[in-house]
């Protein structure tokens, strides 16, 4: 049914720190490694080995400049999967109700039986978080890890998304954005988490932590500078000389 | 975002059949026998042909039943319903006219509102998408179904009112364009508020996540075609608008000439929507694109 439930359960979900991502890549390979061998079909790879590659990956980390009107310019490694957002586009949009949120824990998924491969649902998602798969043609979209989170045949510290137990920088959270006293819950109070286009009124559940401000360099570092001689401002010697025979050039 | 040949023969092809079978449904022309037949099957073939070409970008065209499940939600699948539905009344109102020279008025204005919804809900798959601002307003369903009825008044030799719809079309269509080309920059949203970093200074894309290309940049960032867009809207305003008012208003004596013009009036009229259809897609961005540093 892809009309979207009024309440889910629980709202689990991740929280990415944009301040300790070091953009290694390592949850994109987690991810495609899980998935690719476990729920649903594969995700495949085409002329993997050739002139170009391409493939279906459910997780991809960008990069991105940040110039502010002053000061040094800085990089942000971006990892981006789907948001599991409370209103989901792409549930709606989907004609043959592959495309479902649960009841119980508000996760996004697909029941590739279902799914025509018509490529709507990517069409209505703003972030890009789902890719048609070109072997199957069938959506694939993270699942955040459903057969892993519930999985008892896995030691309980397994039991998180591929790739937050792969995060070795501990950039990524996991855990019910819904409960306000759950640790992810009170990280992004604590953080000032944010949602991604809010403007386009999906209400994302996952959430991101903006970078905290970088520590200022104070104009004057070394106490011993101002006792120091000045430096000569006018060019003296051959430099001079040069200085003032190029200005009459 | 990617113009498809699939999606573009649909919408064109299923738009102009719909529209011919509106006002075949409203007894314009009120054709029986073997010229009604005729009527039909050119409006049939445009129509089923165009719903049959939108299965062929499927990635499991043999499931496509199941689209007809989530019609509370989906208005793909609405246009499912309203497409079946009005086919099979005209398909009765055909019997009818072909061979039993009778109209069956209520259910041709049944058929002919279906037909209509049919045009409607396919342009609301398109203008529901708030990821493509483009799309996103109500001068797209305006322009889908005035499209649809201007050609439809065209093959139905519908000569009082085909002028005056083929001058609404084109008034639409360059309302559309108007409006289009800020709809991306007023919809607000850009690289600061995709990332939630546009607060802190200019961002800009540095590295994207992978070196070759995806599904995602495949279908939605189009950029070849696009530096020709105003020589192509000359040509397919001249082509669907102007040439066809031109062929259709040119007084001639002589029953052939004048099906000859109107039948050049007719394949202009479709390539011109053709032209306009392909920078329907051509042109539209999508606002995934800013993750990448296109558009």
């Amino acid at each position: 049914m892809t009309q979207l439930p009024q309440s889910t359960e629980r709202k689990m979900g991740l929280v990415i720190d944009l301040d300790t991502c070091v953009g290694c890549h390592a949850c994109v390979i987690s991810c495609k490694g899980w998935n690719t061998e476990n729920y649903g079909a594969p995700l495949s790879d085409q002329d993997a080995y050739g002139a170009n590659p391409s493939g279906t990956f459910l997780n991809r980390v960008h990069s991105y400049e940040v110039q502010p009107a002053e000061g040094h310019a800085q990089l942000i490694h971006f990892p981006k999967s789907c948001l599991h957002c409370e209103d989901a586009p792409c549930v709606t949009v989907c004609p043959t109700g592959a495309s479902y949120k649960r009841v119980e824990d508000g996760i996004v998924l697909v029941n590739e039986s279902d799914c025509i491969g018509c490529g709507l649902c990517a069409w209505s998602c703003p972030y890009g978080a789902r890719e048609l798969d070109v072997a199957e043609g069938v959506m694939k979209k993270c699942t955040l890890c459903v057969d892993r989170i519930y999985n008892e045949n896995l030691p309980e510290v397994d039991r998180v998304p591929s790739c937050v137990r792969t995060c070795p920088a501990g950039a990524r959270h996991f855990g019910d954005l819904g409960d306000p006293n759950s640790n992810v819950s009170k990280l992004v109070a604590e953080r000032e988490g944010m949602d991604l286009m809010p403007e386009m009124g999906t209400k994302p559940v996952n959430k991101y932590l903006p970078p905290r401000p970088k520590d200022q360099i104070e104009d004057q570092i070394d106490i011993l500078a101002p006792l120091l001689a000045p430096v000569a401002e006018e060019p003296k010697g051959f430099l001079g000389w040069l200085d003032k025979t190029l200005e009459k050039l | 975002m990617h113009p498809a040949p699939s999606v573009i023969i649909f919408t064109t092809c299923s738009g102009l059949g719909f529209g011919l079978l509106f006002f075949l449904g409203l007894g314009q022309p009120a054709v029986t026998g073997f010229v009604a037949f005729v009527f039909y099957a050119i409006a049939y073939a445009l129509a089923v042909g165009g719903l049959l070409a939108s299965t062929f970008h499927l990635g499991h065209p043999e499931r496509a039943w199941k689209a007809f499940s989530q019609w509370r939600s989906s208005w793909l699948s609405r246009e499912g319903w309203c497409a079946v539905t009005a086919l099979i009344v005209m398909g009765l109102y055909a019997l009818g006219a072909v061979f039993m020279g009778s109209h069956w008025a209520v259910l041709g204005w049944v058929g002919a509102l279906l037909s209509l919804a049919t045009v409607f809900t396919t342009s609301m798959i398109y203008t529901q998408l708030k990821t493509v601002p483009r799309w996103n307003m109500n001068l797209t369903p305006a322009m889908f179904l005035s499209f649809s009825l201007a050609g439809g008044a065209l093959l139905a030799g519908a000569e009082a009112l085909a002028p005056w719809l083929l001058v609404l079309a084109g008034a639409v269509q360059l309302a559309y364009w108007a409006k289009g080309d800020g709809a991306f920059a007023r919809s607000g949203t850009n690289l600061g508020t995709a990332t939630g970093l546009g607060d802190r200074g200019a961002v800009r894309a540095f590295e994207p996540p992978h070196t070759g290309t995806n599904y995602l940049l495949r279908e939605f960032v189009h950029v070849v075609g696009r530096k020709h867009a105003q020589k192509l809207r000359v040509i397919s305003f001249g082509l669907a608008f102007v040439l066809p008012l031109l062929l259709i208003l040119i007084p001639v004596s002589g029953v052939a000439i004048k099906h000859i013009f109107a039948l050049l009036a007719v394949l202009s009229h479709l390539t011109g929507a053709v032209v306009s259809r392909w920078l329907f897609f051509a042109q539209a961005e999508h606002v995934v694109g800013l993750y990448y540093g296109k558009r």
